[in-house]
């Protein structure tokens, strides 16, 4: 820890946070090996434990230095620890550290019309033409996609194998001719999310993620990072349960002998929760997030949407009006700032995006406990042979 | 035993408001006021108010209306909720009808002049209390403005429950500023009333009236919660009958049957509750005040649970303003504040059935 501590004073004597513009100290961060500590050294981190990222963190915001953009969560969460794993030491070089910075921003192109829960049935088609493979395909729900410079995509490679081995992972150039990418509007108004139409996509042979018809499990663990990346090493009453103390603390005209029971109960879950994903940071100090990330991503969900619900109980006058439905195009979906009725709505996602909640309980009790699978007809037939 | 069946007469007015509202209105037209709070809807309340006359379904036939009870003004709530219908009938066939038609019973001429326009269709009234307020809260106008006003935006007639009593007002000597509502079918105001307009009723009368209309207003508010929720089910069963993921329909999966069989339960349990407190309300039941707040907190929560699984068990296709479920939960929520919270209905129940903290 002391070398830690060490390092990130020397960052700040260097790159005094006032100073210097914010790329420039998140690319000194990235060079200090204290973008995520765990990484390998040369790719933004120390090789130390994936828990002190929380002091580091900690430290450099008291400094008032600026944090990583957060409109880039799907590339610091999902795509960053994907390439360190899986990506060649070309591909760690090219992306990881203008990711880091902010400089690129990436969006995740895996969910389609067609595939949802079922991911594995991914029917975009990325045909090897010399040393260049060509996508065309439909994704949809995809997340800051008009913010992104570069995206994940999972495509299938080979129609003549059973669905998940036949799909192959690639990094996408957004600046593509062929990507079309269009907003669609959500339940809140805004479109956070797109449909992009992929037609003959050019990405070479050296943007493919690990080999070929290897797709399915680089995915899995990009999802895996990504659950296990909700919530990540919080304060206590960071998240919704501390909108609504707050207000509660603050407010007495909320405060109501009916539902003091129902925000304690919130409070003790939003705590347990928290103490459990610290627990599991903990215990994945080294090495990589597994199942059991599914479990904490099911509470996060059933407490953001549980916790924005109770917060529009208690001041039902407030809450019947709304901030506003005007159609944006947000560079990231943020709670800060909106309204209870928005927070309520866009909480409806949470047990949706990356992964529904009925899919987590299936991962939970397949995959954590053990138990037998359902019964699927697709098992073992060629991707081709599937009626869709 | 009170009945809680539908009669033939009630199904007859189910399929004319279903047909007529039909023809008239549709998801986009409704999803439109989200973007355009001034887009033109009146279609709809033409065809329920002056094509089929229901706006006088709760004015007695001597003052000029049809002079039918609860039960079937429940059945109009039950469709207009299915449909999300962006009309005034609770607010004013049903709350502000129900307070002039008691100031009327007692002698006002001008409710009852009031009401004659109300009847048919031609006028309509909102009662000038936040939606929030329930019977027995008593609460009056003090002068300002006041928020979230419903039923007050497109209103000719306002009642101002003050501290002197009852007062009518034109809405042409109030301030009605609507504002950007959860539920743009139901849009709330900000009202500031600057007339004196007429005295209906004494400040004491002024209470019993206001307090009839709120309850009459959450013992039908059930009925559109029923329809809402009705909704949300069919539509849910319909659509996980035909999405296929893992190359099944998704409703093959039990966890998803399971949910939804859950759900069904909820709503036949919804349907009784609403039915019960219809029927109260047109007998006169001592026992209205217990049916209201049953009725209200269970049918609140299951309107919002069959939307809220509505919207899950679509995926992400429920998440986008395309689907039209988002208008359903938007109205459940707001229903759900509407007339008083579930919490604040139990908390009523309590004191009605002798159990309190
Ligand atoms: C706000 C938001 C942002 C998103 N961002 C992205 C993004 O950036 N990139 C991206 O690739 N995708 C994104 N998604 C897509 C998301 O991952 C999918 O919507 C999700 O996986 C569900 O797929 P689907 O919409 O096809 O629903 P379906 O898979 O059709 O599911 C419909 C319902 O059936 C249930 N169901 C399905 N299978 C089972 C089963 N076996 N057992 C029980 N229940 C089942 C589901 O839980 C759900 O309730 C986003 C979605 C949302 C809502």
């Amino acid at each position: 820890m002391t070398d830690l501590t060490e390092a990130v004073r020397r960052l700040l004597a260097e790159h005094p946070p006032g100073g210097s513009d914010p790329t420039a100290f998140l690319g000194a961060r990235f060079d200090a090996g204290l973008a995520w500590v765990h990484f390998p050294v040369g790719l933004g981190g120390l090789a130390a434990p994936r828990d002190a990222q929380t002091e580091v963190d900690r430290l450099l915001a008291e400094a008032g230095a600026p944090g990583p953009d957060p409109a880039n969560a799907i590339g610091l969460g999902m795509a960053a620890p994907t390439l360190v794993a899986h990506g060649s030491p070309e591909q760690q070089q090219r992306y990881l550290r203008r990711l880091f910075t902010g400089e690129e921003i990436w969006c995740q192109l895996f969910s389609e019309p067609g595939a949802g829960s079922d991911l594995a049935a991914v029917a975009t088609r990325a045909v090897l033409d010399g040393d260049t493979w060509s996508v065309t395909g439909q994704k949809v729900w995809t997340s800051g996609a008009h913010n992104a410079r570069r995206a994940i995509l999972l495509a299938r490679t080979d129609v003549d194998v059973p669905k998940h081995a036949g799909l192959t992972y690639f990094v996408v150039d957004m600046t593509d001719p062929g990507v079309d990418v269009r907003p669609l509007r959500q339940i809140t108004g805004e479109a956070e999310f797109n449909e992009v139409f992929l037609t003959d996509v050019r990405v070479p042979d050296t943007d493919r993620v690990a080999a070929v018809g290897h797709g399915w499990r680089v995915a899995t663990e990009t999802l895996n990072n990504e659950r296990v990346a909700i919530g990540a090493g919080a304060d206590r009453e960071a998240g919704q349960i501390g909108l609504v103390a707050r207000r509660w603390r603050e407010d007495p005209s909320v405060r109501s002998a009916a539902q003091h029971d129902t925000l304690m109960r919130w409070w003790v879950e939003s705590e347990v929760t928290r103490m459990a994903g610290e627990r599991l940071r903990q215990q994945l100090a080294v090495g990589a997030p597994g199942p059991e990330s599914s479990a904490m991503k099911l509470a996060f969900a059933r407490q953001a949407q549980g916790i924005t619900n109770l917060m529009m109980e208690l001041a039902p006058d407030e809450a019947l009006e709304h901030d506003t439905w005007e159609l944006v195009r947000p560079r990231s979906g943020s709670f800060l700032g909106r309204g209870p009725g928005y927070r309520y709505l866009r909480a409806k996602g949470n047990s949706i995006e990356g992964g529904t909640s009925e899919v987590m309980r299936n991962v939970v009790a397949e995959r954590v406990l053990g138990l037998p699978a359902d019964h699927r007809p697709d098992k073992g037939v060629p991707f081709k042979d599937v009626p869709r | 035993m009170t009945d809680l069946l539908y009669s033939a007469d009630d199904q007859d007015l189910r399929d004319a408001v279903r047909g007529s509202l039909a023809r008239v209105l549709d998801h986009d037209r409704v999803a439109a006021l989200y973007d355009d709070p001034g887009a033109d809807v009146s279609a709809a309340w033409r065809a329920v108010a002056s094509d089929l006359g229901l706006a006088a379904l709760l004015v007695p036939e001597h003052l000029g209306g049809a002079g039918a009870t609860a039960r079937e003004a429940a059945v109009v709530a039950e469709e207009l909720g299915r449909a999300v219908a962006p009309v005034p009938f609770l607010t004013s066939s049903v709350v502000a009808t129900t307070v002039l038609v008691h100031a009327a019973q007692a002698g006002s001429q001008e409710a009852a002049d009031a009401l004659g326009g109300l009847a048919d269709g031609t006028s309509t009234a909102a009662l000038v209390l936040p939606w929030t307020a329930r019977a027995g809260t008593r609460t009056t106008y003090d002068g300002g403005p006041v928020r979230p006003v419903a039923g007050a935006v497109g209103a000719d007639l306002l009642l101002v429950p003050r501290a002197d009593g009852l007062h009518l007002v034109p809405a042409a000597d109030a301030e009605v500023t609507p504002l950007t509502s959860l539920d743009m079918s139901r849009p709330v105001a900000t009202v500031e009333v600057g007339g004196e307009g007429v005295l209906l009723a004494d400040s004491e009368q002024a209470a019993v009236y206001v307090d009839a209309g709120l309850v009459a207003g959450a013992a039908l508010l059930a009925s559109e919660q029923l329809g809402v929720a009705q909704w949300c089910l069919e539509t849910t069963v319909a659509y996980v009958g035909t999405r296929v993921q893992f190359a099944r329909p998704i409703g093959s999966f039990q966890a998803v049957k399971h949910r939804l069989a859950d759900l069904y339960l909820e709503v036949v349990q919804a349907q009784a509750a609403a039915r019960w407190a219809a029927a109260a309300l047109a007998e006169g039941d001592p026992d209205l005040p217990v049916a209201v707040a049953t009725a209200q907190s269970w049918c609140s929560e299951v309107a919002l649970h069959a939307a809220e699984e509505a919207v899950q068990l679509h995926g992400g296709i429920g998440m986008t303003w395309e689907h039209p479920v988002h208008l359903y939960l938007k109205r459940a929520k707001a229903d759900q504040l509407a007339l008083g919270t579930p919490a604040a209905h139990r908390s009523d129940l309590g004191v009605l059935v002798d159990l309190v903290p």
